[in-house]
């Protein structure tokens, strides 16, 4: 299963550093990961990146892939679209000009805020919500919403609004506006710095028939640490970075939780989800059609939406506060809307979203009741408890598992004490099932 | 593939059970999602009335390659008149049942609207028995 993904990989497993302690394999909503030889082991096309399996990582063995800095020099203009949260990652200890001093410092000749694209999104989505027939309409703000909803909830793939994130719109005036400065495209860099990795991947395998103008991502933790560096000491010169950071009310606080809700007319029903489980929770709700008069749902994958992702610095429900505070003083729109308007104000439609893999016994119905059957049975089998000393997530992960042949029902701990009581396994094979599983964890 | 399941008249919480239960099993042997939707929302709709009206009752789903028939059988107060409780917006369920959000009068005529067949037997004072069925193409 591992190399025949199409999907990009923003997550990497560090077999060498791993200890297939399965912390990762209990967090997983999608129960993605098994453990095996004694590592653990990702379901590609089951993972949507949303990170649990990093935060609960005790062993820092998994890995964000990430751009190669030195590619920014490829481009002779190069510019960085900075999420504003990056800047209350420093609270009030340092400056706003000085961070972007050090960008510039650092090698970029621009800095643009990726919220300016927001207010655009909002004006697109109070016009379309209300004559929308699909309700409630999902906002495609968090790339892992998006893939969860492919992996695991493809009836809903209908609801998602039709347009792309601000990011995109953002990336889009900026390229557009090179290019109406007559300046060739292969000059120009644009990177956006990213807080987790659902963002990455949604740059390098973008959903829907969209092509994005990113030209790459520079993680947040990464560039962090770097102006941090570089502010302690003294290590940077003011230059000529060319800085465009307004943003509107709405923009600040758009990517903190019930930022979109916000930036909806009165008359849009919203409701906003943070926190994995909640969303998937609430995600059921729509499918069965439970939530009765709700237009639009923001949804985020991450605890305190994006100041909870994996690569942002601090605490989250600092830089919340931080954010929300800062944008009190702001005014309802950016002074250059109009220009973005008539930038991006044509190419805003994400494209067709397809669903992913979620035939999993295979194409034939008849073949797949017949699995389901049995995994219906050798589940009533199972203890239940749900101890993944298999290897698998649950009993009934187990249970799908060995019907589709990647796993035997010996690696159950019960069904081996069943079976060497009634001698049909001895205490040898047991140990070879269970070296099999999770390596050797001891000696002789 | 049979499943069984038992409904109590007046358990709110638990409506809903079997028809979750259904569509965890639709979506992993690959139905259009589309038909899942259907089914989901006619069984729903039907577990509500056994809850709302009937004592007891018991939902029994067959699933082959072709479709879905989901029976739902119920010992309760029976349907005086069938043609008039699928009238939209009739409705005969009590003000503690509406006070939940329940008894529109919207049940009958949505399972008809999200069903390829629906077949209602009902004797007055034993209780009703609701065959529905979905096709998979």
């Amino acid at each position: 299963m591992a190399d025949s993904c199409p999907y990009y990989r923003g997550l990497q497993i560090l077999t060498d550093v791993c200890v297939g302690c399965s912390h990762c394999m209990r967090s997983c909503p999608t129960k993605a990961l098994r453990v095996s030889g004694g590592k653990a082991r990702l379901h590609l096309d089951w993972c949507i990146e949303c990170s649990r399996c990093y935060q609960v990582c005790e062993h820092r063995a998994i890995k964000v892939m990430d751009d190669d800095f030195g590619n920014i020099f490829n481009y002779k203009y190069r510019i960085l679209l900075v999420p504003m949260l990056f800047f209350s990652q420093f609270g009030d200890g340092i400056p706003q000009k000085t961070i972007t001093d050090i960008i510039g410092d650092l090698g970029f000749t621009e800095v643009r805020a990726v919220e300016q694209g927001c207010d655009l999104v909002a004006e697109k989505l109070n016009e379309y919500i209300p004559d929308s027939t699909v309700r409630p309409v999902i906002s495609t703000y968090c790339p892992s919403v998006i893939r969860l909803i492919q992996v695991r909830f493809p009836s809903l793939i209908m609801n998602l609004s039709p347009y792309i994130p601000p990011l995109e719109v953002t990336a889009q005036y900026v390229k557009r506006k090179y290019e109406n400065a007559g300046i060739p495209s292969e000059e120009v860099g644009i990177f956006y710095v990213t807080p987790c990795v659902a963002k990455i991947a949604s740059i390098k395998a973008p959903v829907g028939g969209y092509t994005t103008p990113v030209t790459g991502c520079i993680n947040m933790d990464l560039l962090h640490d770097k102006v941090l560096l570089k502010y302690k000491r003294k290590d940077f010169k003011e230059n000529g970075i060319k800085v465009s950071l307004e943003v509107s009310r709405n923009g600040m606080r758009w990517s903190t939780t019930r930022g979109e809700k916000h930036a909806m007319k009165k008359y849009i029903n919203a409701m906003a989800i943070d926190g994995i489980g909640h969303v998937m929770e609430i995600l059921e709700k729509t499918e069965n059609d439970e939530l009765d008069g709700v237009d639009f749902l923001e949804l985020r994958a991450c605890d305190e939406s994006c100041s909870g992702g994996i690569l942002v610095r601090g605490n989250r429900f600092q830089i919340t506060a931080d954010m929300h505070r800062k944008s009190e003083s702001l005014p309802d729109k950016i002074p250059m809307l109009n220009e973005y308007r008539e930038l991006c104000g044509d190419s805003m439609l994400l494209g067709k979203v397809e669903p992913r893999d979620v035939k999993r016994y295979g194409p034939d119905i008849d073949l797949a009741i017949k699995k389901m059957e049995t995994v219906r049975k050798l589940r009533a089998e199972l203890p239940g408890i749900d101890c993944g000393s298999c290897g698998a997530p649950s009993c009934e992960a187990l249970a799908e598992d060995v019907v589709n042949g990647e796993r035997t029902i010996e690696n159950c701990i019960f069904m081996q004490l069943k079976y060497e009581k009634s001698g049909s396994l001895k205490v040898k094979n047991v140990v070879d099932i269970m070296e099999k599983i999770w390596g050797k964890k001891y000696d002789s | 593939m049979t499943l069984q399941f038992n409904v109590e008249g007046g358990d709110f919480a638990r409506a809903g059970y079997a028809s979750s239960q259904i569509k965890k099993i639709l979506k992993e042997i690959g139905v259009d999602p589309d038909v899942i939707k259907h089914v989901v929302v006619a069984l729903y709709e039907a577990e509500v009335n056994i809850v709302a009206h009937a004592y007891h009752g018991v939902i029994t789903a067959d699933i082959e390659k072709e479709g879905i028939r989901i029976v739902l059988d119920d010992a309760g107060p029976g349907i005086p008149d069938i043609p008039r409780a699928m009238e939209r917006g009739y409705s005969t369920a009590s003000p503690e049942v509406r006070e939940m959000g329940f008894g529109a009068g919207m049940g009958l005529p949505n399972m008809k609207d999200n069903t390829d067949s629906l077949d209602i037997e009902s004797v007055v004072g034993k209780g009703t028995k609701v065959t529905m069925y979905n096709k998979f193409e």
